[in-house]
């Protein structure tokens, strides 16, 4: 993979140099300085709560909650075990990013959640990995044992009273262990099945005790906050989205991978910095935030900035930062139905409306590609998804949806047309 | 059952979570194992995981059989069919598939002559179909053997990496 342009995470980072995701490597560019500044300084914890607020980081996992208000629900007095975790399941389609920070800067999100946990006051954390990416995982740890090494994790940090402890934890293939409680079921050697919230994790987490989770990228962003301060950051980006985010491009322009630009950057710039459009054919639709995030025609697309409220009052979700780029050689409905396939595939099959609702959308959704769709199939799309959204115990559900809704929203045509004429409007070429 | 190297390599997983909590070190100690039984395995039967290694990945780190079963049988990349010496995962979703997922899934299966979820003849490879792997801007991908992430897999990429896998 690679990282074109760089920000507040990628600063400085070589990717192409073999050595760059070492120690030395990052302590070369400023690395475990904000940690030091930290414990030097016996830095209160609310005063370190209290910059991270000051950034504007909000959780760069798709949700976009405010990482320092997160952070500030953790009951800092309670007396027992209380636990920091990291959400690195990335396997949202079309998110790519926190591979890469495990691959090439691992050690900023070691440093971020080591903060996190004095912050939070927190004895131990657990980095949950995606399955697939086997081999970050054991890059991850390897950079783990050099952190030990170097005494920034363990019994007493520094030689501080400050004792904190950090581990990898692998997935093996399921989609929902991105939803965090789903996540800490994993964590805790079960099968991936969320959770009823509340309790929350902040009260009721892993093994019970309080517990906060945040993304990669969220974690990897907190040594520049607490170094350069939270001011800084926010600078970086536009008010109420601080920062520089990373933005994963894949599908049909020149130079798909990661981009770390300002929140607040024009879709039409980051386009043209992935190289345009591949073979120069025409931009038909976006998904802006991952799979889940409904899609947008490319004319709407062109028109908005790069933040959580431009795409949201758009009628989407900035999301994880997963934009999925498609010409105009692309069938909608084809398109559709391997996202459909997708969500019959990883849903976990704990609540009803989910288990038979993502099967009942993608068999109508594949019927209707392969020129079988009925008269009604539309309505029938419609009715399913209503029976699904918003009842059940986790989101998934309505991430199965919210593309089908938009899908047949915007290009409505395309569907009826196929229903109709038993053949696609379009003269389809995946690429 | 399992070598000592493997049961090292569990008790280092076992270490990562508190005394009592050792059902936490199952996803790892479940990965050891089906990882020995690949390399060792000399037919498709032994290659993946079966009650019997469940039952004593679940002995050794002290949880009920059942509870390791279902974790076994709840993730998608312990293998519990038997599955040739290599296992292909074509990633076909939508990202890959718009950068050449589909055709790399097909190039593959024509290549080997089968169809997506067969096991060639003489028991060397598996194809499947995959679920997002998180790395769609290197499409097409496929994973080998779960371990292994390959990018950029062109028709040669393809060729390329077929020959190398002996």
């Amino acid at each position: 993979m690679a990282i074109f342009v760089k920000g507040v995470i990628f600063e400085g980072v070589d990717t192409t140099a073999p050595d760059c995701w070492h120690i030395d490597a990052y302590m070369a560019r400023g690395g475990y300085q904000a940690l030091k500044k930290i414990l030097d300084n016996k830095m209160p914890q609310e005063d370190v709560i209290a910059e991270v607020k000051n950034s504007g980081l909000r959780g760069r996992g798709g949700a976009g909650f405010p990482t320092g208000l997160k952070w500030s629900f953790m009951p800092r007095s309670f007396p027992g075990d209380k636990y920091v975790v990291c959400n690195t399941d990335e396997g949202e389609p079309g998110t790519f990013k926190d591979r890469d920070i495990l691959l090439y800067n691992p050690h900023a999100l070691i440093e971020g959640m080591i903060i996190a946990g004095y912050a939070m006051g927190c004895k131990a954390g657990y980095n949950y990995i995606h399955g697939e990416i086997f081999e970050a995982y054991e890059l991850f740890e390897a950079a783990l044992d050099e952190a030990r090494k170097a005494g920034f994790l363990g019994q007493n940090i520094l030689g501080t009273d400050f004792s904190f402890d950090l581990f990898a934890h692998h997935g093996y293939g399921a989609y929902i262990c991105g939803e965090e409680t789903a996540l800490l079921e994993s964590l805790e050697g079960k099968k991936g099945q969320p959770r009823f919230k509340p309790p929350f994790p902040a009260s009721f987490g892993l093994y019970g005790k309080p517990t906060t989770i945040n993304n990669t990228e969220s974690f990897a962003s907190v040594p520049f906050i607490i170094r350069d301060g939270g001011q800084k950051f926010l600078e970086a980006g536009k008010p109420n989205n601080g920062g520089t985010k990373l933005f994963s491009i894949s599908g049909h322009v020149n130079r798909p991978g990661n981009y770390e630009i300002p929140l607040g950057t024009p879709f039409a710039t980051l386009l043209e910095m992935a190289g345009g459009m591949k073979d120069g054919k025409k931009l038909k639709a976006v998904i802006p935030g991952g799979s889940s995030a409904p899609v947008l025609p490319g004319e709407v697309m062109m028109e908005l900035t790069m933040d959580y409220d431009s795409i949201a009052k758009a009628g989407s979700m900035l999301g994880s930062g997963a934009v999925i780029v498609m010409n105009e050689d692309v069938c909608m409905v084809k398109a559709l139905e391997r996202l459909a396939y997708f969500y019959h595939e990883e849903s976990c099959g704990q609540c009803t409306p989910c288990r038979e609702g993502t099967g009942w959308l993608y068999k109508v959704i594949h019927r209707i590609a392969n020129g079988e769709g009925r008269e009604g199939d539309l309505e029938l799309l419609e009715s399913v998804g209503n029976n699904m959204a918003g009842r059940t115990i986790c989101a998934l559900a309505d991430a199965a949806v919210f593309p089908v809704r938009s899908f047949t929203k915007h290009f409505r045509h395309e569907f009826e047309h196929l229903i109709e004429h038993k053949k696609s409007l379009v003269d389809h070429k995946w690429c | 059952m399992l070598s000592a190297e493997s049961l090292a390599k569990i008790d280092r997983e076992l270490a990562k979570y508190p005394a009592d909590q050792a059902r936490s070190a199952v996803m790892g100690a479940l990965r050891i194992a089906l990882t020995e039984r690949r390399e060792k395995g000399a037919t498709p039967e032994e290659r993946c995981l079966n009650s019997e290694v469940i039952e004593f990945v679940a002995n050794y780190i002290g949880i009920a059989p059942v509870a390791a079963y279902e974790v076994a049988t709840f993730y998608n990349m312990y293998d519990m069919k038997p599955v040739g010496k290599h296992k292909i995962t074509v990633c076909t979703n939508l990202p890959c598939a718009l950068r050449g997922g589909m055709n790399a899934a097909e190039y593959i299966g024509k290549k080997l002559g089968i169809h997506l979820g067969e096991t060639t003849a003489d028991g060397k490879f598996t194809l499947l179909e995959g679920e997002c792997m998180g790395a769609c801007g290197d499409a097409p991908v496929l994973l080998v053997n779960n371990h292994s992430m390959c990018s950029f897999m062109t028709p040669e990429a393809i060729d390329k990496k077929l020959a190398e896998l002996e």
